[in-house]
């Protein structure tokens, strides 16, 4: 223990210089660590007593991503990290491992099922030391043994104070525990095409903007204008999100059935009525269609996005773009939402379990690291003082918004979410209606014959799963 | 199309005189290997564009990126020399044991009586339609029990069974090769293996060319089995590194690298395929001299 | 030929050479396909993180899948795709075959176009999809192409049409395969004794009757390879229509195949209906190919 604490302050203060103001996670860490480093030497497997952590016997930290995100946000902001090449790192003498598998087909999800069902069983350097998971699907992670108590790894609720609940309502398990962390609060909004919200609404401003789109009825109006003047007011997969993130029961509740949600149903309604009129297309995110209305050309009122959308989806960089003329605009939407977002946690039987706090604590509580997270890579970090402090200072005027600065909006959005109605098969129901429901829209199948193919699809994501 | 196609034999049927038809046939070749050049001119073009630009839809004009792109691809977390390798060893070792041992079974069934050999004949004939993927449970459970889960090995080793390549070298024996030659072997002293090898298997060449091809192919465009089987980044094949590259995070997510990915994906399948296609297009004449 | 010459004591080398394809079948395919068959008596998934069973339940996998229906659709689906793009594939390479050995045509640049011919079989099957993605899209090529000469008036969505996805997969099968089949058939018409042409053509055949009485007879034998083939590849038709179509089979699944939904069920490892579903295509499969065999080889000699 004390070979370790002294390798971390010889880290601390080799990057000290670069990190001054650290010092918020070292004095944190230090005093936890001097807590139970007492203790730990002679109790050295007491894992899951309370805070006592047993010390780390890993050579090898093995961190399990679907992406390059949080590789990235570690290499930068992580005091002492060093990378050795695009899958491995060092921190100290620890070999950082990560292991990238993607998305697609569900694949990160069967290889983390296999790894972490065979947690026991690996070898030390194989062990899953940390794996990150979305909101999507983050309980059928969370709500298990594989998934570590974050106050077993002797992180308390003050050291969480400053992050949102929403987020950490998406980690919770059944009994109540937070088992995640992370760095982001995606709460999202509308960004609109100023130049076509002039035309349609009269004004680009974004509290008139906001008047016109403040609930559905009112985006519904405005859709049809939008309509009238030739736009499309933006694809009813982008508007799906702002539904399902203001449910009032969940997707499969615990007799283990498929319920259709009021607000989910009122999507079906109102999309179908706003596809009827051309008010909206029903394009896939991501596709080609989808993204014409980066252009002017493409006659698109409005993307529903959160505060990575700006940089990543806009096109900033490229001559012609409306982001590149700096014209679009933001406002709160017609209900709070949010949308992306990574969770850290800790895989049970982890033979690092101080390294890994550490990372847990640094990257998503360390106020200077998350300052310096929103303002190099734009994220929407977790944090209210760090959004406070954006919200009133002009380091959070964006360039592509025409100068406008949304994180007031973005922390108000983010206070409003409630999400007590996340169940484990969220992304599956998920995916599976918007697919269904292209079909009712584009006038292939009834609602009715739509819905059983949702059902049906369901059925077969989720043989234990009744929709009847 | 298929409209098309029959309004053409029809004309031929009237019995148009060989310069009109020349005509015509040159005219269908020329749209054809439009056809077939297309794809490859769209992934060129694609292959030079940024992604902004990709998104903003198709244009014909190759535009600036090509190395940038280039660039991106090889720094970037995939590992697509390794991925590369893989795939040649992959597809290599795949053609060499299914066009030589099916040679072998096909030959078996072909220059020697033994009392199985109907039954065994028929037997494959029906193993051929048993698609791959309806044993694609079984064969995942098999392969994590005898421990070849995330080995190439699993991907190679059953292509020593390859009943349509067997197929095709029973057909092309039955035309080329006469049971009179194997004698004259024997009578020269020739071991049966020895037979097999030095003999059977050079006259086999035009069929072992065109089926080598076919199976290298196959195996290096195969996607299903190889995503199920290979989980390490350093054993993975091309097409799983391309599946990757497109589920790239919102961050990462790079059309023009993806597009570049498949370019230098089918480069060396051009390369390999140049190379036969001169056995392969000289050896299908070859065939026919059998008298 | 004359089999019945001195060859018996050679025959035990019949069984030996055959050792390693049986051998390499029992182990990769047999045992798979009998844990395959096995299973299907199973409830056996994963929910979650949770495994479910093996509990023995009998037939009941395949009460479910014959009650749900979902079978025949699916397997129409592919049918329709598979015939709907090998109908102009065979004929296209029938064509290209007898214009390539037609020595009355006296074609310049075999060479080339026989190498092109193959060439689109090169580019893998989800990049072709993703490719006619691009072009077939609202906003594509295609689409703006149409329109500006005034077929269109506004964008046809290729994407949201039963009959245009399954176009789209029948041309994309179609262009990937029709060198691959040229090439077997040319192989098939070399093979056929030019003097049996030279003997039609003194009796004064068109080109058009030696095709259909000379080359397409004897062509038999490879036509049925042909057929079999493409007919087992047609029923495994994956990974076209999965890319084109994200997976969905849509609209309203008319695009789904037996392996797309096979597919569906190995997101919840769901061994014992994935089983079932497995024995049904054998099955079907077996059928169709001995409907085809029955047709096509009524007068074919013996197994040799």
């Amino acid at each position: 223990m004390k070979k370790r604490l002294v390798s971390l302050l010889t880290v601390a203060a080799m990057t000290a210089t670069m990190f001054a103001a650290c010092g918020n996670t070292d004095t944190a860490s230090t005093d936890a660590s001097a807590g139970d480093g007492a203790k730990a030497g002679e109790t050295a497997t007491a894992e899951g007593g309370a805070v006592e952590l047993p010390e780390d016997t890993g050579k090898t930290l093995n961190i399990q991503v679907w992406n390059e995100e949080f590789k990235s946000r570690v290499t930068d902001h992580y005091p002492g990290y060093e990378e050795v090449d695009a899958t491995h790192g060092k921190i100290g003498d620890v070999d950082v491992v990560w292991t990238i598998t993607p998305n697609e087909n569900n694949a990160y999800q069967n290889h983390l099922d296999e790894q972490l069902t065979n947690q026991e069983s690996a070898s030390a350097d194989d062990k899953v030391d940390i794996f990150l998971v979305e909101a999507d699907y983050a309980l059928k992670y969370v709500d298990t043994p594989y998934a570590m108590k974050l106050s077993d790894l002797g992180i308390t609720d003050a050291d969480l104070a400053d992050q949102y609940t929403y987020t950490q309502d998406i980690v919770k398990d059944s009994e109540g525990n937070i088992k995640g962390s992370s760095w982001q609060a995606c709460s999202a909004g509308l960004i609109y095409n100023r130049e076509a919200a002039k035309e349609i609404i009269g004004s680009d401003d974004p509290a008139d903007v906001q008047a016109a789109v403040a609930d559905w009825d009112k985006y519904n109006e405005t859709a049809e204008k939008a309509a009238e003047a030739g736009y499309t007011m933006c694809s009813v997969n982008d508007t799906y999100r702002v539904y399902s993130n203001n449910v009032s029961s969940k997707w499969v509740g615990d007799d283990g059935k498929v319920v259709i949600d009021k607000n989910i149903d009122k999507w079906i309604d109102d999309s179908k009525k706003l596809v009827d009129s051309k008010a909206e297309d029903t394009d896939d995110l991501w596709s080609d269609d989808w993204a014409k209305g980066k252009t002017s050309k493409g006659k698109v009122f409005c993307y529903f996005g959160p505060a990575w959308f700006f940089n990543f989806c806009l096109d900033a960089e490229k001559d012609g773009t409306i982001a590149h003329d700096g014209g679009w605009g933001f406002c709160e939407g017609p209900q709070s939402y949010f949308w992306g977002g990574t969770w850290m946690c800790a895989a049970a039987g982890t033979d690092n379990p101080n390294l890994v706090k550490e990372l847990i604590l640094t990257m998503t509580t360390d106020k200077a690291v998350l300052k310096e997270i929103a303002t190099a890579d734009s994220d929407c970090v977790n944090s209210k003082s760090v959004l406070a402090d954006l919200a009133g200072s002009d380091e959070g005027n964006i360039a592509l918004l025409g100068g406008q600065n949304p994180y007031e909006e973005l922390a108000k959005g983010a206070d409003k979410i409630v999400l007590d109605k996340l169940s484990a098969y969220d992304q599956g129901c998920n995916e599976e209606l918007q697919k269904a429901m292209k079909n009712y829209f584009e006038g292939n199948a009834t609602k009715d014959e739509a819905l059983d193919m949702f059902k049906k699809a369901i059925k077969e994501k989720y043989p234990n799963v009744t929709t009847d | 199309m298929a409209a098309n196609t029959n309004d053409i034999a029809g004309q031929t049927s009237k019995g148009a005189s060989v310069h009109a038809r020349r005509l015509l046939s040159y005219l269908v070749l020329i749209i054809v290997t439009f056809l077939c050049l297309f794809w490859f001119y769209v992934l060129f073009i694609n292959a030079t564009r940024s992604h902004s630009e990709l998104s903003a839809g198709f244009t014909p004009i190759p535009s600036t990126h090509f190395i940038d792109n280039w660039i991106s691809l090889k720094n970037g977390t995939q590992p697509v020399f390794t991925g590369m390798l893989n795939s040649l060893f992959i597809a290599v070792a795949t053609a060499a044991l299914a066009t030589y041992f099916s040679t072998m079974t096909a030959y078996a069934i072909h220059a020697y009586e033994f009392k199985a050999k109907k039954a065994m004949f028929t037997f494959i004939l029906m193993v051929m339609m048993i698609p791959t993927q309806v044993t694609a449970l079984g064969f995942l459970q098999l392969i994590g029990k005898i421990g070849l889960d995330n080995n190439a090995a699993a991907l190679i080793v059953p292509a020593i069974a390859s009943p349509a390549v067997f197929f095709y070298m029973k057909q092309y024996m039955d035309s080329t090769l006469p049971l009179s030659l194997i004698e004259a072997a024997r009578i020269d002293g020739s071991g049966e293996f020895r037979t097999f090898n030095q003999i059977v298997v050079p006259l086999m060449k035009p069929a072992i060319a065109v089926q080598a091809i076919f199976s290298f192919v196959t195996s290096w465009n195969n996607y299903f089995t190889p995503a199920l089987v290979l989980h390490d980044d350093a054993k993975k094949t091309l097409p799983i590194l391309i599946a990757q590259l497109r589920s790239a995070d919102f961050l990462k997510f790079d059309m023009g690298q993806v597009y570049m990915m498949i370019a230098f994906s089918i480069f060396p399948v051009i390369l390999v395929y140049l190379i036969v296609s001169r056995q392969i297009v000289g050896g299908v004449t070859l065939g026919g001299v059998k008298g | 030929m004359n089999k019945k010459s001195k060859v018996v004591r050679y025959n035990k080398w019949g069984y030996i050479f055959l050792i390693p394809f049986v051998v390499a079948y029992l182990v990769f395919q047999m045992v798979p396909l009998v844990s395959t068959v096995y299973n299907s008596f199973f409830e056996n998934y994963r929910a979650g993180l949770m495994q479910i069973g093996p509990n023995y339940i009998g037939f009941e996998n395949f009460k479910t899948i014959i009650t749900n229906g979902d079978l025949p659709t699916y397997l129409q689906n592919t049918l329709i795709m598979w015939i709907l793009g090998f109908i102009p594939q065979i004929l296209l390479s029938l064509l290209l075959g007898a214009w390539f050995t037609d020595p009355s045509l006296r074609l310049k640049c075999q060479t080339f176009f026989k190498t092109v011919i193959y060439l689109p079989n090169l580019i893998m099957a989800s990049a072709f999809a993703m490719l006619f993605f691009t072009l077939f899209a609202d906003s594509g090529p295609v689409n703006s192409i149409l329109m500006q000469i005034g077929v269109l008036s506004h964008a046809y969505k290729f994407m949201s049409h039963v009959w245009s996805v399954r176009s789209l997969v029948a041309t994309m099968n179609c262009l990937m395969w029709f060198g691959n089949t040229t090439i077997l058939l040319m192989a098939g018409m070399m093979g056929i004794d030019p003097s049996l042409y030279e003997a039609a053509q003194v009796d004064g055949a068109t080109s058009t009757q030696i095709f259909y009485k000379i080359t397409l007879p004897l062509l038999k034998p490879i036509l049925i390879y042909v057929m079999i083939t493409s007919l087992i590849g047609g029923l495994q038709m994956f990974d076209v229509p999965q890319v084109l179509t994200n997976g969905t089979g849509d609209p309203m699944r008319s695009s789904m195949t037996l392996i797309m939904y096979l597919n569906k069920h190995l997101f919840s490892k769901n061994y014992g209906l994935g089983g079932a579903l497995s024995v049904f295509m054998f099955i079907i499969t077996g059928i169709l190919s001995l409907i085809v065999f029955k047709f096509t080889g009524k007068e074919d000699k013996d197994g040799r």
